[in-house]
This record gives structure tokens, sequence and C-alpha cells, in this order.
């Protein structure tokens, strides 16, 4: 096996890896956006890679080169065309991405996952008029987190 | 817990994938989809750029549904962040501090000369697009770095979004318009058209490959004023002025 296609599959594998970790780990949720980025591009990697060659260059044709086209190497532009879209469309999903995270900021104060998911089971019970998750030994974020809904509600009247 | 059955997960994904990956023949395809492209595509298409030649021609309707995808990312985001409460008094407070919040002379006479240049280099990219490596995307991207550019030097400018709108939809409808124009020659939909006017020129030219180079600027525009919008959007979301000290010792402590 030589060298450099080690290098180059562990790299784009090593990539998604860390992208897949990085979600599964952290509760901050702009670094979970972070790591989809970084999942993102070693996903991108692994596809280019199914297209190379091995001496092949970029599948643009000069016009010398039409008459003997058959000699030429060239790598597959397939993959190259959908990892092309998939860059720009990743772009738009990140951005996506980002402004549910400014609203989530904006509502909630905070970008930790367990206080916004508590915060949200909160919400849920209050809107649903259902009896609120808090036992007597609540810890204090949630009763914090009361407040703030409160506060918040006399503010919006 | 949780965190170790997340390593446990990503670890045994990792080995899973090098082992599929050490049995994949490197450096030969395995596909044969792109040889027969790459035999076919300087006939029947005429691009010197095979890959805009798949992206147009052999994949047209796909590149109409990934920018589909980029509208509906854009209008989620125009959803989201667009509610009056978010925005009502950020034109107030960031007028008043306008000219304080100015990024500084070197910064904003630099952007001032460069933003002709990123336009002429994106527009250069999306009409060479069928001829070099290069394209409707990469242009695109580059022509909404130049629009953001301004608003990135001096926060708080206001840009209309009307005119961004307004290309969007004209440049997306260009897009159908030119496969529907296709139809009226009796060819599918999206089918490249080689006209008695259009694109005749010898391969490698700037005036060939058909109606690629049309396809191509609705692309480059398309995403040009889809990226713009998004990230004028998001700059346009007033500072987030409740930052308190909870969160960066959140960060800390892990």
């Amino acid at each position: 096996m030589p060298a450099i296609e080690v290098v180059l599959y562990s790299g784009a594998i090593g990539l998604s890896i860390i992208g897949l970790t990085g979600l599964l780990l952290l509760n901050n949720v702009f670094r979970m956006l972070l790591a989809l980025v970084i999942l993102e591009s070693g996903v991108n990697l692994l596809l280019i890679l199914s297209g190379f060659r091995l001496a092949g260059v970029a599948p643009v044709i000069l016009p010398e080169q039409l008459s003997n086209l058959s000699a030429i190497v060239m790598n597959d532009p397939v993959p190259q065309a959908l990892v092309l879209t998939a860059i720009v469309i990743g772009v738009g999903v990140q951005a996506l991405g980002l402004a549910m995270i400014l609203r989530i900021k904006a509502q909630y104060g905070t970008l930790n996952m367990l206080k916004i998911r508590e915060q949200l089971e909160f919400d849920l019970a209050v809107q649903s008029g259902v009896a609120t998750p808090v036992s007597a030994h609540s810890p204090v974020s949630l009763a914090s987190g009361r407040e703030r809904q409160l506060s918040n509600h006399k503010d919006e009247q | 817990m949780r965190n170790i059955a997340g390593l446990l997960f990503a670890g045994g994904l990792a080995f899973l994938l090098l082992v599929l990956a050490s049995y994949l023949p490197y450096g030969q395809t395995p596909m044969f989809l792109g040889d027969a492209i790459l035999a076919h595509a300087p006939g029947e298409v005429h691009t010197a750029n095979i890959v805009a030649a798949v992206l147009l021609a052999y994949r047209g309707i796909d590149t109409l549904g990934e920018l589909s995808i980029l509208f509906t990312a854009a209008a989620g985001v125009g959803l989201i962040l667009g509610h009056r409460s978010l925005r009502s008094d950020s034109a107030g407070v960031n007028g008043a501090v306008n000219s304080e919040q100015h990024s500084g002379f070197i910064t904003t006479r630099a952007v001032d000369l460069i933003m002709p240049l990123l336009m002429v280099v994106g527009f250069y990219i999306i009409f060479y697009g069928h001829v070099t490596p290069g394209g409707g995307f990469q242009g695109g991207v580059i022509l909404a770095t130049a629009f953001f550019l301004p608003v990135l030097v001096r926060p708080g400018t206001r840009i209309e979004h009307g005119v961004i709108t307004l290309l969007e939809g004209l440049a997306g409808s260009g897009f159908i318009l030119v496969g529907l124009w296709a139809m009226f020659y009796d060819q599918p939909f999206l089918q490249p058209i080689f006209d008695s006017f259009l694109g005749t020129g010898p391969l490698g030219s700037l005036w060939s490959a058909g109606s690629l180079p049309l396809l191509y600027l609705a692309v480059g525009l398309k995403v040009g004023s889809e990226l713009a919008g998004l990230l004028v959007t998001v700059s346009e979301v007033p500072e987030l002025s409740e930052t308190n000290i909870s969160d960066a010792d959140d960060i800390n402590r892990k």
C-alpha cells in the first residue's frame, strides 16, 4: 500500500471522525456547528478521493489535446461536480444553523445544549399547561429559568 | 457515560471506514460513468471544462434542485432572523454609533478598492466557467464576498433587500427559462441548445458550449445573491447585548 494512499484516506476519514466526535461530545451548540463543518469537509474529501487516478490530470481539455484525447488520463469529473455543489450547499446549511443558534441565543441567553433542553422542556410544559417537570430537589438552573421565563412574559405584556 | 459511548461509537466507525478504505482500489475509479462522460463530453457538449458539462448538461436538473436547496436555506434564515422583534430596535442603535464602529481608514479604503476588482474576478470566473476550472458556483461565492465586504467594514450599513431578492428571482427564473427554451426545439427540459448563433465557436473559446454559459451565468447570479442575502440577514441581527459571563464560563470549564 503506497504511503500517500494511507495519508489521504486516513486524512479524509480522520476529519469525518473528528467532526462526528465533536457532534457527539460537545455541549456548546456553536461548537457543534463547527464540528459539522469539519465533518462535511471530511466527507467531501472522501468523495473527491473516489474519483482520483494516479497520474490523472484535472478534467479540462486544452484545444491542442483534442486530437489524441484518449491518451490523457483525467480524474473522474462526476465526484468533482458533486462536491462542487455540496460545498456551496454546505455553506447554506451552515448559515441556516447559525441563524438558529443566533435565535436560540437571543431567546435563552445560553449556548449550552443541556440548559437549552431544560428550558425547552419547561417552556413546552408551560405552553401546554401540564405540570412542569420540577421536583423538590430541582437544580438551581431550573428555578432561575422559571424566573427568567416569568420576566419574559412580563416584558412581552 | 454518554461521552464514553460516543467515543466508542466514533472509534468503531473509524475502524470500519479504514478497513473499508483498505479494500478500495486506489488510483483507479470504481465507477464507469466518469470514463463514459470523459469520452463523450467533448463531442456532445463542446465544453473544455468537463466538470461544467457534468454539472449543467448531464446533471442539469440536479443543479436546479441544488439551487432550490440554497433557496430553501436562504428562506429559512429569513424566516428565523427576519422576525420584527429581532431587528426593530437595531436600526436606531446601529445608525447612532455608525461612525464609531467603522473599521478604520485603511480597512475601509482597501475594501472600497478591492470590491470592484472582486466583482471583475467573480464575473470572469463565471463567464469562463465552461472553458477553465471555475464556474457559477465559485464565481457566485466571490460575488457574494464582494457585496458583503462593505457591510463587514461598516457595521450597520443598510443594504436594500429588494434588489438582492429581485436579482435572485431573475436568476432562478432565467435558469428555468433556458431549460424551457430547449423544449421549444423539441428537446428534453434543460437539454443544452446549440443554435445557429449561440455558442458556435471552437472548443476552448469563450463563445462555445451552446447555452451552458447562460446557465452558468444564472447559477452564478443566483448563488451570489443568495449568499449575499444570507450574510446580510445574519449581519443585521442586533448585537446580542445580553452576552453574559456565564457562557464564557461554560466554555472555559470544558
